[in-house]
């Protein structure tokens, strides 16, 4: 199981705020394309410029293996306090 | 410490908090920001924070700025969820030996929450709902700290 967050603008593009994923995609450009293939506006909107991803809370850069268990947050461009 | 909460709080109760029990501090700085109403136009601001990570980056620049001005102390605490107009929606404390180093790490922290911290802010106000991004002179005031103080 994965569970995926999504923040700001991307969560009221894509009308939910978190959801969970099982069994959980291998990697992260899995769930992607999981995403894209539920909802094409959303697949793009997270490969969008600016759009960072935290799994686990630590920010990743690039393609990463996703374990069982694991919070993939989507963090578009932020706003400051 | 970094707080964030959906509560309200009070900033002089805050700040009395902070000041107590200090024997080698001799400048403890503070600062509240409100939010505002513009005129009517803004009825409430949503801000969206993605808990365990949003505190950890704000801690982290905390750290940073600890050590970049010499501090005795740092208080933030940041409010989240819906907050109204006149609401106290941030609040930096700072203490030092002396008052430069606790002003200036007020005014940088403030600089760095305004544009750079991992929040998402919504307006909510009579023409509808949008999402807010850092201004220009957010980011002016940021950059204004890469050279040395």
């Amino acid at each position: 199981m994965a569970r995926v967050l999504l923040f700001g603008p991307l969560r009221d593009l894509a009308g939910w705020r978190e959801r969970t994923f099982d069994p959980a995609p291998a990697t992260l450009s899995a769930l992607r394309s999981v995403l894209a293939s539920l909802d094409a506006a959303l697949g793009e909107a997270i490969d969008g410029k600016g759009v960072q991803v935290a799994v686990d809370k630590a920010l990743v850069r690039g393609d990463v293996a996703l374990s069982p268990g694991c919070e993939i947050a989507f963090l578009p461009p932020m706003s400051g306090g | 410490m970094i707080r964030l909460q959906t509560e309200p709080f009070e900033p002089g109760a805050l700040l009395a908090q902070f000041s107590a029990g200090r024997s080698e501090t001799g400048a403890v700085v503070s600062f509240t920001g409100l939010a505002r109403g513009e005129a009517g136009s803004v009825e409430r601001l949503e801000l969206e924070a993605c808990p365990g990570f949003t505190d950890a980056e704000i801690a982290r620049f905390a750290d940073e700025a600890s050590l970049r001005f010499n501090l005795h102390d740092v208080l933030i605490v940041h409010r989240t969820g819906q907050i109204a107009p006149g609401e106290a929606i941030v609040f930096v404390a700072t203490a030092s030996v002396h008052r430069r180093e606790a002003f200036e790490a007020a005014d940088y922290l403030m600089d760095y929450l305004k544009s750079r911290a991992p929040f998402w802010k919504k307006q909510h106000g009579r023409d509808g709902a949008a999402w807010i991004e850092p201004t220009d002179r957010d980011h002016d005031d940021l950059k204004r700290w890469s050279t040395t103080p």
